[in-house]
């Protein structure tokens, strides 16, 4: 624990302690003398004219401190709607349309859940009660549920801005050299896919509480978000005008994202504004009922994928088509998901030469879709990774073999794709190697052998996924849409008797930044770790951030620390030149000391920060006193972690019931600082992506209602539910970050859906079915089986 | 209102209360006992375990009057100061917590595991915690904690 030489190690995190004896801070677990407590009044139809709205007897109810409507937000002065952080242009140059997102229902509600009333009580059963006196007419409409029918003209439509509800059509690649290749195609293999919507289902439910003070005319918003200085930019700017100098958004410990707690959401502008009207805090908890329908969903893609092979089964071109949910609003960051975090993965581990991909955003009654855990790339390696085990079966060739052919080759580095992005670096057929050696395919015969002589199917799947983490450069992503940019902050402060601690723009939700951190600054600075804190989550401590999603926060937010640490070790070697009577040029800092080469004169870390604050000796007319140094970090590309997956299945033919046998992960995540942490994220993303093949589904009726909306009907992944699994990793360094690191937080939910279902399939091969699916549960597999007889 | 006396984590509290208040809400809004959460309303995370009288219970789905003259161990009750229990020790150990929100009831529910089922096996540990959800571990090295705890294995 008191190394100083971290890196590497798998130290134990230091946020434990406090989770595990029940003392972490959540936002619900903070109370503000004088709160009001909220509940919304939501709608509970997918799609109505809202008219008359009486809310004169909740009014009047025992506990009530207010009622507010939309139309009290637009009479309140200047507010915006809830802004999209992301423009996609689609074909022929053409916007994406963008209605407006009001914090409450205007004129019409648009999905179940759809907030029209909010009642601020003295204690939340009081706000309750009174909400079911408020009287609201709502003139029902039919509700738009299914994708393709929302499209094909003469229905309703979600917003009148959007005819025939697409948001935009959008292309990626060269159409004519596809359309080329496929014509000298020897072989063909089509697909149609369904990528199942999803919750994220964060244990802990989201929670806002909103605090204006009128004494200094500051806001204070508590929120459960990954990223608070986003919230504040997007509601400061552009929702509630309030200037980033006046308003303070803190998120203390958050209870799990997954990506749902990236978004800027309604209740966390209303809080704020309402905290202003009546003078008082305003504390809003959700309860899991309302997560269900008011956090965004995640997925929801429909597509038709074609792949064309010559001879030799090497790939020569991908075509695919998709439509994708985006639910009855535009969520902060939903544009992007189907586009630059999808089409842009679809050459895979592969040097398919020719790609053209088409994406529909659809508008829909249903909640907002957005990024959860993977976020269009997990869309992307399933139609890869189970058209190419499709097309192995048919050109009656190994699903390891036909992925081995196509891997981009290491000498390949850096490798341009047909689809704008460049892989920095990898080894693809090494985590392949790996994978097979731990899964033991070699003994699969025996294994399926064995499973039938009990009367059972077994199969073995492989799935090789690419992944694109810590999104960037700014000016790229920007050219693509993005209206932020994607650097992060870091500051490094070092107080006066040598403790350090760091404030940066990423935030930990799980994730155990606080260890993982401290052990690169220890490491760097030759101090222990336990000299070293973390601060993260209060825009009124951390100068700047764009938070933690995308798996970007070592590459990126690591990366700005190690940037400051190094501007603190070139201050510090100024402060000893002077100290030691050296010339600046001879002054090394090693192991946690500053020394004139090839002397035995040092100065201690600690001393030299001594000096930096009582500068009784000191250059003071070259150079400023203290040792706290900032910077901002903008990466020069994306890192791009690789593996490959095997899982191994045994099924019941006469039940369908699917039971995970092995599980196997080897991922190329670059350089690792804490293997610990790593394995727990890798095995995070299994249990999600597993969860999405087998187990869950967000499902909506024709009416628009959500059927799956609470534990009992979403079915949520159990201690039962899974095996144990094997993790383990290969390395090849990402080459443009200091660290050589590439991030591994969302690799277990890209890879583990096809992996799972390509087993399932080959253990349904006897049965001639060819594909299956998600989530592929006992009825959809007993029902395959049965017609296949 | 109705009186209840219940020991809560060794100290004994009278109150009086609304019939209709939740065993949770009275750890949490009254007591301030915030280890205990919430995060769900359906009775089905586990985020809320508590031991009744020596047995898990999930506080969400027991009236405050219900623990009328019984004693109740929160997360808070395990271990005293700056020392752990086995149990929350080997969590630790076995990086068997993320966020740690589910991480309170789970314990307390290993807990209560252990306190029947000395030696689980993996299947015993993965049935006897499917109460409990966890959304980050993938429940894999919840397992490994549970093993550690009962001293099957070590890391």
């Amino acid at each position: 624990m008191t190394s100083t030489n971290a890196i590497g190690e798998a130290v134990k995190r230091r946020e434990d302690f406090r989770f595990l004896k029940g003392l972490g801070r959540y936002t619900d677990d903070i109370n503000i003398p004088r709160q009001t407590y909220c509940y919304f009044l939501r709608s509970s139809v997918a799609h109505a004219q809202i008219g008359r709205i009486d809310v004169s007897q909740a009014l009047v109810a025992p506990g009530v401190v207010a009622v507010f409507t939309q139309a009290d937000i637009d009479a309140s002065g200047p507010v915006g709607g809830l802004p999209c952080g992301w423009q996609v242009t689609g074909k022929d140059g053409a916007v994406m349309k963008e209605p407006k997102h009001p914090i409450l229902a205007a004129g019409k509600v648009r999905h179940v859940g759809d907030p029209i009333v909010a009642v601020i009580a003295e204690t939340l059963a009081e706000a309750r009660n009174a909400a079911e006196l408020i009287d609201v007419e709502l003139a029902e409409l039919a509700a738009v549920v299914d994708m393709k029918k929302a499209i094909a003209g003469g229905g309703q439509t979600v917003h009148a801005e959007a005819p025939d509800n697409l948001c935009y059509d959008w292309e990626l690649g060269d159409k004519a050299a596809v359309d080329a290749a496929f014509a000298s195609a020897a072989h063909v293999t089509k697909l149609d896919l369904v990528n199942n919507r999803l919750i994220a289902n964060a244990i802990e439910p989201r929670v806002a509480i909103g605090h204006y003070e009128l004494a200094n005319g500051d806001y204070t918003l508590y929120t459960t978000s990954q990223n608070p200085h986003v919230i504040r930019l997007l509601m400061g700017a552009f929702v509630l005008q309030i200037p980033e100098h006046k308003l303070r958004v803190y998120a203390p410990d958050v209870g799990g994202g997954f990506g749902s707690k990236i978004f800027h959401y309604a209740e966390e502008a209303f809080v704020t504004w309402a905290s202003k009207q009546i003078l008082r805090p305003v504390k809003w908890t959700a309860d899991r009922s309302e997560s269900f329908i008011t956090d965004a969903h995640g997925r929801d893609h429909v597509t038709h994928v074609e792949m064309a092979f010559d001879k030799n089964a090497n790939i020569i071109a991908l075509k695919c088509e998709t439509l994708a949910n985006m639910g009855a609003y535009l969520s902060t960051f939903a544009p992007s998901v189907p586009t630059w975090l999808h089409g842009t993965l679809l050459a895979g581990q592969y040097r398919t030469p020719a790609i053209h991909c088409n994406v529909k955003a659809v508008f829909t009654n249903t909640v907002p879709v957005d990024a959860y855990r993977g976020a269009g790339r997990p869309e992307a390696t399933f139609i890869l990774e189970r058209t190419l085990s499709k097309a192995a079966r048919e050109l009656g060739l190994d699903q390891i073999e036909i992925r081995r052919r196509n891997f981009i080759k290491n000498d390949q580095f850096p490798y341009q794709t047909p689809v704008a992005v460049v892989y920095d670096t990898g080894d693809y057929a090494a985590s392949m190697d790996k994978a097979i050696e731990l899964a033991d395919v070699s003994g699969f015969p025996a294994r399926k052998a064995a499973s039938k002589a009990k009367g059972k199917l077994r199969g073995l799947g492989v799935a090789s996924y690419i992944e694109a983490c810590g999104i960037a450069p700014s000016s790229l992503v920007g050219s693509l849409g993005a209206r932020a940019g994607l650097f992060e902050a870091a500051t490094v402060r070092v107080n006066p008797t040598g403790s350090v601690t760091v404030l940066t723009g990423s935030h930990s939700h799980g994730q155990g930044h606080e260890t993982t951190f401290a052990q690169v600054v220890a490491e760097k600075l030759g101090i222990p770790m336990e000299s070293v804190e973390i601060v993260h989550g209060d825009t009124n401590r951390v100068p700047f951030g764009l938070g933690t999603y995308g798996s970007r926060s070592l590459a990126v937010g690591g990366t700005a620390i190690v940037n400051a640490l190094d501007k603190v070790i070139e201050k510090g070697r100024k402060i000893a030149a002077f100290l030691l009577e050296a010339a600046e040029a001879d002054i090394e800092f090693k192991d946690g000391s500053f020394q004139v080469k090839g002397t035995d004169k040092k100065k201690a870390f600690g001393e030299i920060s001594l000096a930096a604050y009582v500068p009784h000796k000191y250059p003071l007319e070259t150079l400023e006193p203290g040792l706290e140094e900032t910077a901002f970090y903008d990466p020069k590309n994306f890192t791009f972690p690789a593996g490959t997956y095997i899982c191994e299945v045994e099924i019941d033919p006469r039940t369908g019931e699917v039971v995970i046998a092995s599980f196997v992960a080897a991922d190329d995540f670059g350089n690792i600082v804490n293997p610990m942490i790593v394995e727990g994220q890798v095995h995070g993303g299994l249990a999600q992506g597993i969860g999405q093949a087998l187990l869950e589904h967000a499902v909506y009726d024709d009416n628009g209602q959500l059927k799956s909306g609470s534990y009992m009907d979403y079915t949520m992944p159990r201690a039962d539910d899974l095996p144990s699994f094997t993790v383990a990793t290969t390395v090849t360094a990402c080459t443009h970050n200091p660290l050589g690191v590439k991030g591994c937080g969302e690799a277990g939910a890209i890879g583990s859906p096809p992996a799972v279902i390509n087993a399932i399939c080959d253990a349904l091969s006897e049965y001639g079915v060819d594909h299956i699916d998600m989530p592929a549960t006992p009825a959809r597999i007993w029902a395959a089986i049965r017609a296949a007889k | 209102m109705t009186e209840i006396v219940v020991e809560i984590n060794g100290r004994s509290i009278r109150r009086q209360i609304e019939p209709n208040l939740l065993l949770v809400d009275l750890l949490r809004q009254d007591l301030d006992l915030t280890g205990t959460h919430v995060g769900c309303d359906t009775a089905q995370c586990g985020a809320c375990t508590v031991h009744i009288d020596g047995h898990a219970a999930k506080a969400c789905n027991v009236l405050a009057v219900q623990v009328d003259g019984s004693y109740v161990t929160t997360i808070e009750g395990l271990s005293r100061g700056n020392d752990m229990s086995v149990v929350q020790a080997a969590f630790k150990e076995a990086h068997g917590l993320q966020c740690g929100f589910c991480t309170p009831g789970m314990v307390m529910a290993a807990t209560d595991l252990l306190s029947k089922t000395p030696k689980p096996t993996e299947a015993e540990i993965r049935t006897g915690l499917k109460g409990n959800i966890c959304r980050c571990t993938g429940y894999h090295n919840i397992v490994k904690a549970v093993q550690i705890a009962s001293g099957q294995t070590t890391v």
